[in-house]
């Protein structure tokens, strides 16, 4: 059966060719966009199935399409590669991708561009899909370009307002850095080893180069650049919270559950590289714990819900990075995954929250929603537990304890980094309660316009059955000691030493980090709930006042680049506008209109000059005649 | 005979000339008259007396007259004739002048030097005449006829009025 | 007959010919334009028949009576629409009938 693997990125994209060529109707649009990934979600559970009952040779399945090209010696291939990394995530993709296209049917009905909609979005799906199974480099970096371009298709989706193009031009634009500098690391990758297939590039690359050369760390903290690009992490995480102006499907599934995690899998995938390139596997680690730091406390300032959320995904990718950083790499994986679950799960909960009060944004106009939207409610309530990884209850809790605990107990970790990690938790928690306590409790306001239906409700319940036993996959020694997906992991990924941990190292940790969330789920309900004077006297003072606005404003990184980068950029282009090459350009626009005017006066009208005309000519023509 | 034949050449040039100075319709229709007989004799003293007779007949006869009949239709006056003054001012001559001189040189150059072969002696009698056109210009008559009648139908729609 | 050489013949067209144009480009006034037209008609067909003395043949003066029919039928078709450019402009200036501009 595995080989059907290439229909599972092609269902999609086929989805994406009859919307466009096509262009039905609204319900036969929502049929073709939600069912061709619905079947490709059906396709990889069986994919999946398949490969558990009778796993292939190797635990990895290659399926070759065919020769993309062959120039000098470099011939790379049209290939996908389905292992346990690349199976988890293309289950997650089009699972939770699936529950998001059934969600935005309902979600999205009174838009116009329902049809474009699904195309975009299906296009998107195919992308991430080749994406996450290429074989070869290029393959991928193809996938990452679509990705790319749909998040920018999709971002200004409502192209007639001018911000949400502006919100799609940063997107892209950022991004592209990051593209860049991945693409010359893929060059350097052709010109030294002389291929991009992922498996022969880490044989060739343990083989070639020793640890920590310097060729190795380039290439290593290049495609860094591009995971920091995609991923929005530091210094390239400005555009996530403007790419809120897309609509909430798009958050939760581009921004939340699957494109921005491509970086995630992009150094998981090469790990090899980065495993003998230390100082780049520290950046990873440094720059994922610095991060989730600056995501999270610019998170605790925002009133709109959903660059909450944005600043949220940003600080948890964080955390995916700190884990791959120390070289836990299914604990990256782990909390992907769980991830994916909690983080759509809030997204399209905050959606059904913002339609449903007419698209109010901000939580502080919100209020006693629990007893308005119920199902909205418990829902969010679960995903914000999650998020917050409240101990034993949520899928969130396992998996951000799991990185912790590596953080702390791996060589490559440290004690500064788990630090780290747990003050980020504490604030997680401190900022997802706040949202949940100021949005749903206190006094109702009567603002709900009109309830959700099934299609939004159905994709929430999953979501938020998932967020809670999503969990159970793997579990610390103590707790069960589940090592379903560390297992099934190992055979793909490098198992770290120390593995299993257990005893009362590993008790002391679990322990604190359970504390610190359950801290911060207090604190919230103290200064949000309880005493709301207390946390708005806060605010008032005057430090209060200077770190609420620092943190708001995302830690001052859009000035920065604005004042460095743009407005330069901008008076550049201003003053370079009228030079030299730009008048011969004039001139030529000026001599065609001196020849249109010239031309346009033998154009009279009068019978007597078209007469003159002819008889000139035949005097040109006779005297030619004569002289030749 | 050939004296006849330079005397009215030089009629025919003055009294075309006259044609495109005077500033009358009448005149100038007149002097057109003149010019066409001319041209006439010359038919005849080259030996081609059916179309001598059919340019009299048809050309000085029947055209001509269409145009006296049209000029009395539209009723031009004495102011016609001033600004027709106004308008043939000498400024006007010097440009198409030019023109006009140029051509004439380039075709009296091209026609001039062909040789000095005197017309035939014997003339081409309307028999002749009669025989070609239904022998090889039997096509063309009909399509003389064609054009005729096209022509019928043209003058006949155009020169309505809408009212 | 007379025995003119038919280059004479031929340059006394060529100059009517001339003469003619000169009319159609200096003229404003429409009518005078057809009359000027009607000489050149008129130098073209006597061409026609002074080349076909030269050879002794019909096929000049066939050639001529075609001109002749032409002439005729163009005339009266431009009359008509002398007519109609009086009625429409009140003016029987070419130079008025000149929205077909550039």
């Amino acid at each position: 059966m595995l080989d059907l693997l290439w229909l599972i990125p092609t269902l999609p994209l086929a989805g994406f060719a009859a919307l466009v060529l096509l262009r039905p109707g609204k319900r036969t649009a929502a049929v073709l966009g939600v069912g061709s990934v619905g079947l490709s979600a059906l396709l990889s559970a069986w994919a999946a199935l398949t490969f558990f009952v009778s796993p292939p040779p190797g635990h990895a399945y290659t399926e070759t399409l065919w020769t993309w090209m062959s120039v000098a010696g470099f011939s790379p291939k049209v290939a996908l590669r389905l292992d346990a990394l690349s199976l988890l995530m293309v289950l997650v993709v089009t699972f939770v991708g699936f529950l998001i296209h059934l969600y935005s049917a309902e979600f999205m009905r009174d838009d116009e561009g329902y049809g474009r909609f699904f195309a975009y979005m299906n296009l998107f799906v195919s992308s991430m899909l080749i994406l996450v199974l290429a074989a070869d480099l290029l393959l991928l970096y193809l996938g990452w370009e679509g990705v790319g371009l749909c998040s920018y298709l999709l971002i200004g989706f409502w192209y007639e307002d001018p911000a949400n193009g502006r919100a799609a031009r940063k997107a892209f634009v950022v991004t592209r850095i990051g593209d860049t500098a991945m693409a010359v690391a893929l060059f350097l990758l052709i010109t030294h080893l002389g291929t991009l297939d992922i498996q022969e590039l880490m044989e060739r690359a343990a083989a070639q180069w020793p640890p920590g050369s310097g060729l190795a760390v380039a290439v290593a903290l290049l495609l860094l650049g591009g995971a920091l690009g995609k991923s929005a992490q530091l210094p390239l995480q400005t555009w996530l919270p403007d790419a809120m102006a897309g609509p909430t499907p798009v958050s939760a599934l581009i921004h939340a559950a699957t494109m921005v995690t491509a970086g995630v899998y992009l150094i998981a995938r090469t790990n090899v590289l980065f495993a003998i390139a230390p100082p780049a596997q520290l950046a990873v680690a440094v720059i994922g714990a610095l991060t989730l730091l600056v995501a999270g406390f610019s998170a605790l300032t925002q009133w709109d819900i959903k660059r909450v959320l944005a600043y949220s995904t940003i600080s948890q990718i964080g955390y995916m990075f700190l884990a791959l950083g120390v070289g836990a790499w299914s604990a990256a994986i782990f909390h992907f995954i769980t991830h994916a679950f909690f983080k759509a799960l809030l997204f399209l909960a905050a959606g059904a929250v913002i339609q449903a009060l007419h698209e109010e944004h901000s939580i502080f106009k919100m209020g006693g929603l629990r007893h308005e939207l119920p199902v909205t409610f418990w829902t969010f309530l679960i995903g914000a537990g999650s998020l917050s990884a409240l101990p034993l209850v949520t899928a969130g809790f396992y998996s951000k304890d799991l990185i912790l605990s590596r953080a702390w107990s791996l060589p490559a970790g440290s004690p500064w980094l788990w630090a780290a990690g747990l003050i980020g938790a504490f604030i997680t928690s401190l900022y997802a309660f706040r949202v949940v306590f100021v949005a749903f409790f206190g006094p109702s306001r009567g603002l709900v316009r009109r309830r959700p239906g099934p299609g939004i409700t159905i994709p929430l319940v999953v979501l938020a059955f998932l967020s809670v036993t999503g969990g159970w996959l793997n579990t610390p020694p103590f707790l069960g000691n589940v090592q379903l997906l560390s297992r099934f992991l190992e055979t793909t990924l490098p198992t770290s030493t120390h593995e299993a941990g257990g005893g009362t190292g590993e008790l002391a940790l679990e322990g604190a980090a359970a504390a610190v969330s359950l801290l911060g789920l207090g604190l919230a309900y103290l200064l949000f709930l309880r005493r709301r004077r207390y946390a708005e006297r806060l605010a008032g003072t005057a430090i209060g006042g200077i770190l609420g606005h620092f943190w708001f404003s995302g830690w001052g990184f859009d000035w920065c680049y604005d004042t460095l980068l743009v407005q330069p950029y901008l008076w550049l282009a201003r003053t370079g506008k009228d030079d030299v090459i730009d008048l011969f350009y004039r001139a030529v626009a000026w001599l065609s209109r001196v020849f249109s005017s010239g031309l346009s006066l033998t154009e009279n009208g009068r019978v007597r000059w078209y007469a003159a005309g002819l008889a000139l000519g035949a005097a040109i023509v006779f005297a030619v005649v004569v002289w030749s | 005979m050939n004296t006849l034949f330079y005397l009215s050449g030089a009629v025919a040039v003055v009294a075309t000339v006259m044609v495109i100075i005077s500033l009358n319709a009448v005149h100038a229709l007149l002097y057109l008259i003149v010019s066409l007989l001319s041209v006439a004799l010359i038919f005849f003293t080259v030996g081609a007396p059916f179309a001598a007779a059919l340019e009299v007949i048809i050309y000085a006869g029947a055209i001509m007259v269409l145009f006296v009949f049209v000029i009395m239709m539209l009723n031009l006056g004495p102011q016609t004739a001033r600004t027709e003054r106004q308008w043939l001012n000498l400024r006007a001559w010097w440009g198409p002048g030019l023109l006009g001189l140029a051509l004439l040189l380039e075709l009296i150059y091209l026609l001039g030097g062909r040789g000095d072969h005197p017309v035939a002696a014997a003339g081409v009698g309307p028999k002749e005449v009669g025989i070609t056109l239904f022998g090889p210009y039997l096509l063309g008559v009909e399509l003389a006829s064609f054009l005729l009648l096209a022509g019928l139908v043209g003058a006949y729609h155009l020169g309505r009025r809408d009212d | 007959m007379a025995s003119v050489p038919m280059t004479h013949g031929l340059v006394l067209a060529a100059i009517l010919f001339s003469v003619g144009l000169l009319g159609v480009l200096i003229r404003r006034n429409i009518i005078f334009m057809l009359l000027s037209v009607e000489i050149m008609l008129n130098a073209a067909g006597l061409a026609f028949v002074v080349a076909g003395a030269r050879w002794g043949q019909a096929d000049g003066q066939v050639m001529f009576l075609f001109i002749l029919a032409m002439a005729a039928a163009e005339v009266s078709v431009g009359l008509a629409l002398v007519l109609q450019l009086n009625h429409q402009f009140k003016t029987l200036d070419t130079d008025a009938a000149s929205t077909m501009r550039g």
